[in-house]
């Protein structure tokens, strides 16, 4: 493996008083897929910020082929040759991908920019990873996964040898990941360094070389890929062992508690979103709905919520129908709501942990009666959950902003469980949460499920479907495509399904 | 809100109020007057005295309602640029009900002036809100359209119906009854001062300590949050609007009932406007609005003294006070602005992460 493309030493980072990062010592080889993992909050993002000069570093030093560098802003960072895929896409929608992918290093004839030169440039580059994107299209008309490759594009056109990617597969569909993958080892063939950060050991195992895990800030080790398993790999990061597949025990069906009959939900384009869905849930049952994301699962998500109204058909909830009630009504009935975009949907960000732990139940007289919020009450109710929850915050009044990825989905999940809710709706509930976490999540919706509620999970993830799951239907544009016990289905089947090529 | 961001911001404000100045003292040089002279006048007509800081704090009581009103309303996500129209429908409804309910005790007589100006000036917002509640109709839009409407309707109602015989456009003198008792004798400050901290203190306990903030604080955040929570947004965006037009009302009652004693058209110096200036400055905290009129007030009252001392012409004292809004306020809109558009996808208004990791997007 030669040189070492790049190592930290003793990198310190500290907000406030509190290390995020903690004498982190870390060295990537050159030419390798080196994955970083760690729980929420372990510091991941921090490390790969403070090497990309979006943080200033407390203390230690940083050497890019064995040489001492000063990284003190992004500039420095692609000047010595370190590209960033942001995990959140730093594009402009309505430029095309040639002009996202060059700008700042225009060619020109004149004070004009040179097109057509531009995107030969474009073409020659993606030409050269096998990385296809249509040069001429505007990026807001492209998909997620086609997003990141002109991410990608973008950090090798300013010659990066060295890439870093933040959770890039928590966006993309099971085939894009699989895409992805093939860019990775086609930028390895040709000598790039790559770091990688997931939550899906899977993945982990599949792609990478050499995996370093973090925890509290700290390093934990540096593993060979080939030499360790997923098993021993969560136990470093959690700090215990971890129950990867949480067992299912048997549970009585109960009555009916959810029923959706004949609904269809139109887009603003005229088309159906669900087209004559049908689909019932009982009590003591968890019904998965498998499909890649955009089949219809955000529509039907927010129609059991209430938050859209079906164009047809009828949402009922035990024997009452809810299909014309405002979601502050279907809450009130018992109805918990995980939703799959937790951070415009479940949160907000300037409201404390605290606050946002009360949102849904900011009236009434649990935590304000007569109006008037109680404010020792809401405190009292978030310093346990967040005792029982775990979610690790600096304080109940840190804005949810400032919580890791994982802490802020916890701070959802243990409201809405917390509510004692008849129906839970968890739409990708453990999108971007650590090991620890999945099985956390995964273990509370097993417990509703043994208390008698129904539960329905909509989740991209084919192992936390099948896990969890008494029944799976599998969704595909729009419409039920094949339903039945979780174990009459194989995995492989389920991708076809999902793909639209079943039966 | 972190106590630490708090203080950068006031530090920020401080140190581009005297910026300003400074700017401000080289323009003023560069005319051709002293500047010396030019800002020791200043001064001593905005603090010098007793009297001149009563003169100050007079002309600060107006812009804390105005500036409170728009602060209001952006707790809701809603920019009240209407401030000025419901002042003057305020300000009439004050006089009217002050000049036509006769044989009240004082204090109920006050009490019943206020609530007109504070009914009048809410009506008027309401529409507005309602409209954008219902149909969307940008709030800026219709908010302006009504400052103009409001304005000449006012103009209107005096000359036609309550004129005073004269030349003036005015109304006659509104009783002793009704009139706000002053603070200092022989000024023209008035326990008005303490109706602004009182309205202050109800806007800062309604956003901390009931649902209804709460509420409203959630529609201006994130509104699908908002109502994922089943929170009403349309009703919570009217009530706000309510809310703001009833105070910025309310600035054009404390003036007629303490300051004029009647109701004269055209009377306000834009206070309506101005209180634009000081919420953007007070990051639209309810507290932050104190210090921020004070300033506002302080430039007027010792602008007046440097035209009439240093015999500065008036419009350099203008170039003076719009350099202090752009150095002071438009930073902070624009960062209030930027948030607002980034609100939808990034949870983080002070742009904590830049490269936009979806965890903390
Ligand atoms: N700008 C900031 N201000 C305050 N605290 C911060 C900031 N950025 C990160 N933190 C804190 O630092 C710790 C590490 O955060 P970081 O984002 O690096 O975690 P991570 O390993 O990327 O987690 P995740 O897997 O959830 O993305 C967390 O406790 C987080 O709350
Ligand atoms: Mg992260």
């Amino acid at each position: 493996m030669g040189t070492d493309a790049l190592r930290m030493r003793g990198i310190t980072k500290r907000f406030g008083r509190i290390p995020a990062n903690d004498a982190v010592d870390f060295t990537v080889a050159k030419g390798e897929i080196h994955c970083l993992l760690g729980e929420n909050g372990a510091g991941k993002t921090t490390l790969m910020k403070v090497l990309f000069g979006l943080h200033k570093k407390d203390a230690g030093e940083i050497l890019l082929d064995g040489r001492p560098v000063e990284i003190s802003s992004p500039g420095d960072a692609i000047a010595g040759g370190i590209g960033m895929v942001h995990q959140h896409f730093m594009l402009v929608g309505r430029l095309t991908v040639t002009e996202n992918i060059i700008a700042g290093r225009e060619p020109r004839s004149g004070f004009l920019l040179d097109y057509r030169r531009a995107r030969e440039m474009v073409r020659e580059i993606s030409g050269r990873y096998g990385l296809k994107v249509d040069p001429d299209a505007r990026v807001e008309e492209i998909s997620v996964g086609q997003q990141q490759r002109v991410e990608i594009l973008k950090a090798l056109l300013r010659e990066a040898e060295l890439l870093i990617f933040d959770e890039p597969t928590a966006v993309l569909t099971p085939p894009e990941v699989q895409e992805l993958f093939g860019v990775m080892r086609r930028l390895k063939a040709s000598g790039k360094t790559m770091i990688f950060i997931t939550h899906k050991l899977k993945e982990t195992m599949e792609i990478s070389d050499r995996v370093t895990i973090l925890r509290d800030g700290r390093k934990v080790a540096t593993v060979e890929t080939a030499r360790t398993t997923p098993a021993r790999l969560a136990e470093m990061m959690v700090g215990r062992e971890v129950e990867l597949r949480v067992a299912r025990p048997e549970v009585t069906r109960g009555e009916r508690i959810l029923a959706l009959k004949d609904l269809r939900v139109k887009g603003a384009d005229g088309r159906y979103r669900l087209n004559g869905v049908n689909l019932e849930i009982h009590r003591g049952e968890i019904l998965g709905i498998a499909g890649v994301e955009g089949n219809g699962q955000l529509e039907l998500e927010e129609v059991v919520a209430g938050l859209l109204k079906p164009a047809q058909g009828r949402v009922w909830l035990g024997a009452e129908e809810i299909t014309a009630l405002d979601p502050g009504a279907i809450r009130a009935r018992g109805v918990a709501y995980i939703p799959s975009d937790r951070l415009r949907r479940g949160l907000i960000g300037s409201f404390s942990a605290a606050r946002n732990l009360i949102l849904g139940s900011q009236r009434g007289r649990a935590f304000a009666p007569g109006g008037i919020l109680r404010h020792r009450r809401i405190e009292e109710e978030a310093r346990r959950l967040v005792a029982d929850f775990d979610i690790r915050a600096a304080s109940v009044h840190e804005p949810a902003a400032a919580l890791s990825g994982g802490n802020q989905q916890k701070v959802v999940i243990a409201r809405e469980l917390s509510r004692r809710p008849e129906l839970v709706v968890a739409a990708q509930p453990t999108r971007g949460v650590d090991v620890g976490a999945v099985e956390y999540i995964h273990r509370q919706l097993l417990k509703m499920r043994g208390e008698g509620k129904g539960v329905l999970l909509i989740s991209a993830e084919l192992d936390e479907l099948r896990a969890l799951s008494d029944r799976i239907a599998v969704l595909y544009e729009g419409r039920i495509v094949a339903e039945g016990p979780s174990g009459g289905f194989t995995e492989q089947e389920l991708g076809l399904l999902m793909a639209g090529e079943g039966k | 809100m972190s106590g630490k961001k708090l203080f950068i911001d006031f530090a920020y404000s401080l140190g581009a109020v005297f910026f300003a100045l400074l700017l401000g003292g080289v323009l003023i040089h560069l005319s051709g007057y002293d500047v010396r002279e030019a800002y020791l006048s200043f001064f001593d007509g905005a603090f010098g005295n007793v009297y001149n800081l009563a003169n100050t704090l007079m002309m600060t009581i107006p812009l804390i309602f105005t500036g409170l009103a728009v602060a209001v309303g952006f707790q809701a996500g809603l920019f009240n640029v209407g401030g000025e129209g419901q002042l003057y429908l305020g300000a009439l409804a004050s006089a009217l009900a002050a000049l036509f309910v006769r044989g009240l005790p004082p204090v109920l007589h006050i009490a019943l002036a206020l609530a007109a100006g504070a009914l009048a000036g809410g009506l008027w917002a309401l529409v507005p809100g309602y409209l954008k509640a219902r149909t969307g109709a940008h709030e800026v839009i219709t908010t302006i359209m009504f400052n103009y409407v409001g304005i000449l309707l006012v103009a209107f109602l005096v000359k036609e119906y309550f004129k005073e015989p004269g030349r003036a456009d005015q109304t006659s003198m509104i009783p002793a009854s009704a009139r706000i008792p002053e603070l200092i004798p022989d000024s023209r400050l008035t326990w008005a001062l303490f109706l602004g901290m009182l309205a202050i203190l109800a806007v800062d306990y309604l956003l901390k300590n009931t649902s209804l903030g709460y509420e409203i604080q959630a529609v201006g955040q994130n509104l699908p949050a908002a109502e994922y929570a089943g929170i009403d947004a349309r009703a919570r965006m009217t009530v706000s609007m309510l809310l703001s037009g009833m105070i910025a009302g309310l600035a054009g009652s404390t003036m007629v009932l303490g300051v004029l004693h009647r109701f004269i058209n055209n009377f306000s110096p834009g206070y309506g406007y101005t209180g634009i200036a000081v919420a953007v400055l007070a990051r639209n905290k309810p507290w932050g609005i104190l210090p921020a009129a004070l300033l506002f007030g302080a430039l007027q009252s010792g602008g007046m003294s440097m035209q009439l001392f240093a015999r500065i012409p008036m419009d350099l004292m203008t170039l003076v006070q719009g350099l202090v809004i752009l150095l002071v306020a438009a930073p902070a809109l624009l960062e209030i602005l930027a948030a607002s558009r980034r609100r939808p996808k990034e949870v983080t208004p002070d742009g904590r992460d830049p490269d936009g990791h979806l965890q903390h997007q």
